[in-house]
């Protein structure tokens, strides 16, 4: 309630002083580093625990130093235990959906640039905004706080099926206090999240600049404002779902835990439950998550394409209706990622159906990318290679997943490494490629100075090589039955495997020390890098008509007017072969679009 | 621009430099709108989990009757929905700037809100003192309590939260810092879970009765 008093479309006052500039701060251009900030932290963390965990499949019986002061129950010695490396499994998994793949493409950028791009002063409800991200950052300490308890992170992964997840610490490590820090954590990242959601959609209803019809938004627009569409659904089911397996965990309830249930000896007071409910709420939630986390990027890919060629797609507006109906649809086909659980496999069946009618929008959209880069002269930036590189990517990783839809194929390859190549090529690495593609193209104008090309070519050839070295034998591994979520398999029947996964764990920590060249221009190019002019990329959509960094209230006093569609490029303009957003000359030359 | 459009872009402060809001409502009743099927997805999630949950138990205790059960809550939700009308009254007069018959609307819509809450803890009460606990009860499956519980506490939680903002919103109408706009968007709210209760009811009661 406190919320109304403020005019919604009132922008606040100039910031004064470093607290409430920088940190407290309403303005969605520092929510959205803020954001930007927390994601990367996140994204070397887990990027950190999967080193390790690749480092324990192939070397299990080599310490790394250091590593018992981490976890003295864990990491014995330096060296993890089986169930460590399920905790390891577990926060990497969780640091990477929540707080990488749905903070960095969707809250950071689209808090950032959504408002701009709509020619709004800031979001509708300037201090939500401020909420959610505070909320998201306490969804982190809380999760972090789970390394540093004695029993340390749950075992029971990012999905944390019930009843593992649910029946306490009898079950394993991290199975108590952990693993109800893990659904507080989520508890609350689902109240942030849905926060900015409801945040996003209103500015992008209500705030749009005079002229800035629906179809004058730019594709990352509409790709930010579907995805808020989509998360405002899905984490208002994943909330109630944590709130009952705390209950599980706590108050003695059993939703998630079926009768009978004995684990380490131990008769579990609980009765009546079903596991399968804690799946089919999870994954309701869990499949649009996908799509959060994607969406975002495709949008970024398609803004920076667009402009990287001088030409406009063959069609925008199929774009943007594919990813509405990809929105639509990614409510139902929760169900393909149970075909093992034990569903009806009718259920299996129809389930099966929508999932690969989903196949269809996200193939018309990688058509209309290729069939407009298609004769296009293409400037080969580093924004523009990290562009390609995501469809790349999302070809690679959704081609498998007609495999995956399947129940007949799906029951053999679920419990295998085909799957984790599968959702770490499509979900995971492509939507980084699509942060990364975002963080090259709008660097200049978030900080007022350009992040160095070679670095960033050098970078883009380094993790593209890197990341098809990591997941496409991961392909090969789940083809020939290698089970996932094993911590060791040396002694195992799947031995001669161990020099693939040598391979596999040697690119793995290359590919992740060149990261660090990423994180070096990053934070050179902040203080170092040249000064970035307004418009570096002869850009039209409003962006580019703000000086970089832009100031607190974004467009000064003056109110910008839209008479164009975004993509106004290939014509004769007065500045180039582009006539921006808001400039009122009209194109003499042949314009699409 | 139709009248209706004009008004919502002038409650936007600068609405001619502003595109037209298509819904021509303002920025706030729009949210309180957005937040309305979010928790309508939330409350669905519970009680689908719910509809599962009692299918897929054998032992599902009815224990309902209708003396003191069922009757208590037909005064309940008729105390819910006579405080729906109050509200729409409290909605209608502020519209009318006439803030002595909002105040009495929206202090009479706490008061049934209160009534409300208040049957709902002594039914609560009651069924704790029969031995219903979140974890067991003596009929039969365990998940009676739990879902009982949970559902009606999710709602409860509404109405308490309900209660606040509307006492909140009634001071600050009166004392001019609030608007006629924050009454209808707090009246939103208070319908919704006037609703929810109209899906509560069935699903949780009237399904339980004890034949």
């Amino acid at each position: 309630m406190e919320e109304t008093s403020v005019q919604p479309t009132h922008v606040h006052a100039p910031p004064q002083g470093f607290l409430w500039k920088h940190v407290f701060s309403l303005d969605h251009k520092v929510i959205g580093k803020q954001y930007y900030a927390l994601a990367l932290v996140a994204v070397f963390t887990g990027m950190f625990l999967s080193w390790l965990m690749r480092f324990h499949l192939v070397w299990p019986n080599t310490p790394i130093p250091g590593l018992q002061f981490l976890s003295k129950v864990g990491a014995p010695g330096g060296l993890i235990t089986p169930e460590y490396y399920l905790s390891l499994l577990t926060m990497h998994g969780t640091l990477m959906v929540f707080f990488v793949l749905t903070n960095a493409p969707f809250a950071a950028f689209g808090n950032y640039f959504l408002p701009i791009q709509i020619g709004a002063e800031d979001m509708a409800f300037p201090r939500f905004n401020m909420m959610s991200f505070w909320t998201t950052f306490l969804a982190f300490l809380v999760l972090m706080l789970a390394f540093f308890i004695p029993d340390g992170p749950p075992i029971s992964g990012w999905t944390a099926y019930a009843p593992l997840s649910a029946v306490g610490g009898d079950a394993g490590p991290g199975l108590a206090w952990g693993q109800n820090l893990w659904a507080i954590s989520i508890a609350i990242f689902c109240a942030g999240s849905l926060l900015g959601a409801l945040n996003f959609i209103a500015t992008t209803i209500d705030l749009r600049a005079k002229g800035m019809t629906f179809m004058r938004m730019p594709i990352c627009t509409w790709a930010w404002f579907i995805t808020s569409c989509i998360a405002l659904l899905a984490f208002a089911v994943l909330l109630p779902a944590c709130i009952l397996l705390i209950l599980d965990r706590t108050a003695g309830t059993s939703f998630f835990i079926p009768s009978g249930l004995v684990v380490s000896d131990h008769l579990q007071p609980h009765s009546g439950g079903s596991p399968l409910l804690w799946q089919h709420l999870f994954w309701f939630f869990g499949h649009p998550e996908v799509y959060i986390a994607i969406l975002p990027a495709a949008g970024i890919v398609s803004h920076i394409l667009i402009n990287s060629m001088r030409k406009p797609l063959l069609s925008a507006k199929v774009i943007i209706y594919s990813m509405m109906s990809i929105g639509f649809l990614s409510y139902m086909v929760w169900g393909h990622h149970m075909f093992l659980s034990g569903m009806n496999p009718a259920s299996g069946l129809a389930f099966s159906f929508p999932t690969l009618t989903i196949t269809i929008p996200a193939t018309i959209i990688t058509l209309i990318w290729i069939g407009s880069l298609y004769g296009a002269n293409l400037r080969m930036d580093s924004a523009s290679l990290f562009a390609l590189g995501f469809i790349s990517m999302f070809v690679t990783g959704g081609v498998s997943g007609f495999f995956l839809a399947q129940p007949s194929l799906d029951i053999y390859l679920h419990g295998t490494y085909f799957v984790v190549g599968h959702f770490h090529m499509v979900m995971g690495v492509a939507a980084l490629f699509g942060v990364f593609a975002a963080t090259y193209f709008w660097f200049g104008k978030m900080t007022g100075h350009m992040m160095n090309e070679t670095l960033g070519k050098v970078h883009f050839w380094l993790t593209f090589i890197g990341t098809y070295c990591i997941f496409m034998p991961f392909h090969y591994l789940g083809l020939v039955g290698n089970i996932r979520r094993y911590s060791s398999f040396v002694n195992d029947f799947m031995g001669p495997l161990m020099p693939l996964h040598k391979f596999i764990t040697i690119a793995a920590l290359c590919t992740g020390a060149a990261q660090f060249i990423f994180l070096f221009n990053l934070v050179y190019s902040r203080f170092k890098g040249p000064k970035a002019p307004d418009n570096p990329w002869q850009g039209t959509t409003l962006e580019w008509t703000v000086p970089s960094p832009p100031p607190w209230n974004n467009f000064g006093d003056t109110h910008p007017i839209v008479y164009h569609d975004p993509y106004q490029y290939g014509v004769k303009g007065s500045k180039g072969d582009f006539i921006m957003q808001d400039s009122p000359e009209q194109a003499t030359g042949g314009v699409a679009g | 621009m139709s009248d209706s459009q004009a008004t919502a872009a002038a409650a936007h402060g600068h609405g001619a430099y502003m595109e037209e809001s298509p819904y021509a409502i303002p920025s706030r009743k729009l949210t309180m709108w957005l937040f309305i099927i979010s928790d309508a997805v939330t409350f669905g999630a519970v009680l689908m989990a719910y509809g599962y949950l009692r299918v897929a138990s054998s032992d599902w205790p009815t224990p309902f009757k209708f003396t003191p059960s069922i009757l208590n809550v037909m005064i309940m939700t008729f105390v819910l929905i006579t405080s729906s009308l109050t509200m729409l009254g409290a909605v209608d007069s502020a519209k009318l700037g006439d803030k002595a018959k909002t105040s009495r609307f929206l202090w009479s819509t706490v008061l049934l809100g209160a009534i409300f809450a208040g049957l709902h803890i002594r039914e609560w009460l009651g069924m704790i003192g029969e031995g219903v606990r979140l974890f067991q009860n003596p009929w039969g499956s365990s998940l009676f309590g739990a879902t009982f519980f949970c559902i009606t506490g999710l709602h409860l939680l509404h109405v308490f939260c309900g209660i606040i903002a509307i006492i909140v919103v009634a001071r600050k109408f009166a004392n001019g810092s609030l608007t006629a706009g924050h009454v209808e968007t707090t009246g939103l709210y208070w319908h919704f879970v006037d609703l929810v209760w109209m899906f509560v009811v069935p699903l949780i009661y009237l399904t339980n009765i004890q034949h």
